[in-house]
């Protein structure tokens, strides 16, 4: 246990440094980009004089050096404020409040139905290695992959929705229905089935590819074949042995999608309508709107920086030989 | 006037005779009984940053707000001005003194009295620090001032007929002094909750989502709303966007919600009816901007031949599917004061390489005879494609184009700043020639660093003068010749490349029922509009 803490302490050290580099640069990337939100809002506007931009780039903060820029951000955001969108009239943080619900609930929907779905297809399709359930997984798998993710979208919307009208093609829940309680519960419910299957699909097709593969590659070596001569029946061999010795690779891949999630998915939000960050922070890069842009990339490091830090500690309760030490 | 009026009306007759071909031309009838409670649920698109027409005047803006906000006078397809927050007004001899007489029994959504003193705070203060537009238009005043609480007299520095055009509601939405009066607009925390006159108040903003206003229980035309509430759904993607008209999901797109090569499919859908009006008002004319600062550009003849080159019926029938006209000049048919009787420039690539000939360029050994770059406007695929077309046009007649992407922020910015050999590009008119047509042309408004400015650096004295006659002129005989002479003279120069008159489809389910009614279309305040029940 204390090899933990001590492993954990270690990291997070580290960890404000890397934080620190990634502000750093994300804001100087974020500036050398063309134009600033002032030409965006007087472009939007449609009419444009000296006065309306030079005012409202006073207003925005960026008639201001931009070291100076930078320090204010960077004070701002060692007090945990991530700052304050003038084009949205709104604090960062409750921007991203807003809009952090429905991402969670569309990503980790879709990242826990792609892990279970993808390990167990990967598994049988291992297990029945040059069958036809290996050739259906395997092609259904690539099919997935191949597929650009907004098509699938817009075609389980044609099918679901516009055909056969059993579920809602957009949205996150029936505006203006005034349900509370269960009835909501199963109204967002029924609005996630689309968006969570399109996103999840793809990340599936992944898992059991890299599954298949690592399952494959461990099922031949001699600890199965002992367990095997010892007469163990076939699910246990499969549960055991070879799949926890499998799984390493497809943890590592979790990990690091793991730490995206809450950035959300840009496509599978844009087709369903999904209020997600994914799609504010799209936006926030056409728009210029740096505060918003500089707090989603903040807090996506910082959970990415998490994750890693927690597939690190997984890797050694799923595989003991891994010492974190 | 008159040769305007015969004229305008006439493409309005020929719009609204296309219109009753389509499906569903009852849009506009006003035959029928109105019923009461209906939802209306529309696309927004994109999301407006906020909803304070006075402190942001983007068009998905205008139209949510301008059903929150009103203005004093709104417009009919004919460019004609109608009551709205004004119920009577009048102009005086000398076209320098404009009297309005307000509406009775108007409140603010917070119940708070409407009164004349909140147009002169909105008009002479608030907007002037806050709307271009409104800056330069009542910028003209002398004076702006209520004598009394229902009335409002401006006087005029310099007579300017085109004033009467200058009180729609996104240049001049009404602003309620008892909340911002003394404040610091931009930060008012009021701002998160729109308050105004209009017939729906602001309710509720889930932000990507939608926005949800009510009807206002005590607006000031009793008996209206008939609508109960209205959503505007936030559907990013235009293909979803298209579905949500076909599932019912929404009942109303506007503008460029719907991609052009989708509008012909929804028509012939039974549940959904198309029109293109409603858009009169802002009357939006596209051309190819060309920085007259770079060579060969500087030249005329190889402007001239750019629209030789340019078969600019192709470019509507098969980039934008049939929405718009073609272009006769800087004038949009449906705007005032224009003329057809200008040079013409028909497809004709062989007069486009003669005129380059003429000019001494002759093609080198790849038949290229001059490189030029050109920025397509970041607008989505329909933009692109244009960019495309022009490539292989003016690749044909021996100009070899290169083409530069860009995204919004850095296409202003280029603009703005006179970095580009050609660009494409479209500006809103707002019904009269001096508001929003000579603003392109006029040398006083090169202004580097300022977007939708005389950004291609054209310069000709006898415009400068034209354009300033004619704003000033009361006699609209007099006015109408100096236009006219002004589009001739522009028309055979081409300081940009006109290519169309952009039409924009408004997509209503048939359901619903006097939506377009006047020349601001979608951005009207809908007091009258109605739902049927599903």
């Amino acid at each position: 246990m204390r090899g933990y803490m001590i492993f954990v302490g270690h990291r997070l050290f580290k960890a404000v440094f890397v934080l620190a580099a990634v502000v750093v640069l994300n804001f100087m990337l974020i500036h050398a980009a063309p134009g600033d939100p002032a030409t965006v809002m007087a472009g939007e506007a449609g009419a444009a004089d000296p006065l309306f931009i030079a005012q409202l780039r006073h207003q925005f903060g960026i008639d201001q050096s931009l070291p100076r820029q930078l320090l204010i951000y960077l004070g701002h955001i060692s007090h945990g404020d991530l700052g304050f969108s003038y084009r949205q009239q709104r604090p960062v943080w409750d921007l991203l409040a807003a809009r952090l619900p429905a991402t969670i609930l569309l990503t980790f929907s879709a990242f826990l139905l792609a892990l279970l779905g993808g390990v167990l297809f990967g598994t049988l399709a291992a297990i029945n290695v040059g069958r036809l359930t290996d050739t259906a997984v395997t092609v259904l798998a690539l099919l997935s992959y191949a597929t650009p993710i907004f098509w699938i979208g817009l075609m389980l919307v044609l099918l679901f929705s516009v055909d056969l009208g059993w579920l809602p093609a957009f949205g996150y829940e029936s505006v203006g229905s005034g349900f509370s309680g269960l009835t909501r519960v199963a109204d967002i419910g029924r609005h996630m089935i689309l968006p969570v299957t399109t996103l999840g699909l793809f990340y599936m097709a992944v898992y059991a590819r890299l599954t298949r593969a690592s399952i494959l590659e461990v099922i031949t070596l001699d600890f199965v074949k002992t367990a095997r001569a010892k007469g163990q029946k076939e699910w246990k061999i499969v549960w055991r042995h070879v799949l926890r010795n499998a799984l390493l690779p497809v943890i590592t891949m979790a990990g690091i999608q793991a730490g995206q999630l809450v950035g959300g998915s840009i496509l599978v939000e844009t087709v369903f309508a999904w209020p997600g960050l994914g799609r504010m922070t799209f936006d926030a890069v056409l728009q210029r709107d740096y505060q918003v842009l500089l707090g989603v990339f903040f807090v996506t490091s910082v959970l990415v920086i998490g994750f890693n830090i927690l597939t690190d500690i997984l890797y050694s309760i799923v595989d003991p030989r891994v010492d974190i030490g | 006037m008159t040769l305007h009026a015969n004229l305008s009306r006439r493409w309005i007759l020929a719009a609204g005779g296309a219109a009753t071909l389509l499906p569903g031309a009852g849009v506009l009838a006003a035959d029928e009984t109105p019923v009461r409670g209906g939802t209306l649920t529309t696309i927004i698109q994109p999301e407006p940053p906020l909803l304070v027409l006075g402190l942001n005047q983007q068009a998905p803006t205008q139209t949510v707000a301008g059903k929150i906000y009103e203005s004093l006078l709104t417009y009919d397809f004919d460019l004609q001005p109608k009551p709205s927050l004004a119920k009577s007004w009048q102009v005086s001899g000398d076209g320098l003194t404009y009297t309005f007489q307000l509406q009775d029994g108007v409140k603010w959504h917070d119940g708070a009295p409407f009164s004349a003193h909140d147009v002169v705070f909105s008009l002479k203060t608030f907007l002037m620090e806050t709307h271009p537009r409104a800056r330069e238009l009542f910028g003209r005043c002398a004076s702006i001032e209520a004598p009394d609480d229902k009335t409002v007299v401006f006087t005029l520095k310099q007579s300017f007929p085109a004033f009467l055009q200058s009180f729609e509601i996104s240049t001049a939405p009404i602003m309620p002094a008892h909340i911002y009066e003394g404040t610091d607009y931009r930060s008012n925390p009021k701002n998160a909750t729109p308050i105004g006159t209009g017939p729906f108040k602001f309710d509720q903003w889930e932000k990507g989502s939608y926005i949800h206003l009510v009807a206002a229980p005590d607006y000031w035309q009793k008996g209206k709303p008939y609508l109960k509430d209205i959503y505007f759904k936030v559907i990013p993607d235009a293909a979803s966007r298209a579905l949500a008209l076909e599932t019912g999901d929404v009942l109303q797109s506007q503008y460029n919600d719907i991609d052009p090569f989708d509008v012909a499919r929804l028509t012939k859908n039974p549940t959904l009816q198309i029109t293109k009006k409603g858009y009169e008002f802002v009357a939006p004319v596209m051309w190819i901007e060309i920085n007259t600062r770079v060579k060969p550009l500087d030249d005329k003849r190889f402007r001239q031949a750019i629209l030789y080159a340019l078969d600019r019926e192709f470019i509507r029938d098969r980039i934008w599917f049939g929405l718009g006209r073609v272009a006769t000049g800087p004038i949009n048919s449906v705007t005032k004061y224009y003329d057809s009787n200008v040079p013409k420039y028909p497809y004709d690539p062989a007069k486009a390489t003669a005129l380059l000939d003429q000019m001494g360029l002759k093609p080198d050994g790849s038949g290229v005879r001059a490189t030029l770059k050109f920025m397509p406007l970041p607008y989505g695929e329909t933009w692109q494609r244009l960019g495309e077309y022009v490539k292989q046009a003016l690749g044909k007649v021996g100009v070899s184009v290169i083409l530069e992407s860009t995204d919004a922020a850095g296409w202003g910015r280029r603009e703005a700043n006179w970095d580009f050999d050609m660009t494409a590009d479209f500006l809103y008119q707002y019904a009269d020639p001096s508001i929003g047509v000579s603003r392109t042309y006029v040398s006083s408004n090169i202004h580097k660093g300022v977007m939708f400015s005389n950004t291609e650096g054209y310069s000709n004295p006898e415009v400068d003068t034209l354009f300033e006659q004619a704003a000033r002129e009361n006699d609209p005989k007099r006015r109408q010749q100096y236009y006219t002479k002004v589009q001739q003279i522009l028309v055979e120069d081409v300081p940009v490349a006109w290519l169309l008159e952009m039409e924009f489809p408004t997509i209503l389910n048939k359901r619903v029922h006097n939506a377009i009614t006047t020349a601001i279309g979608v951005n009207e305040t809908y007091a009258d509009a109605w739902v049927d029940k599903a």
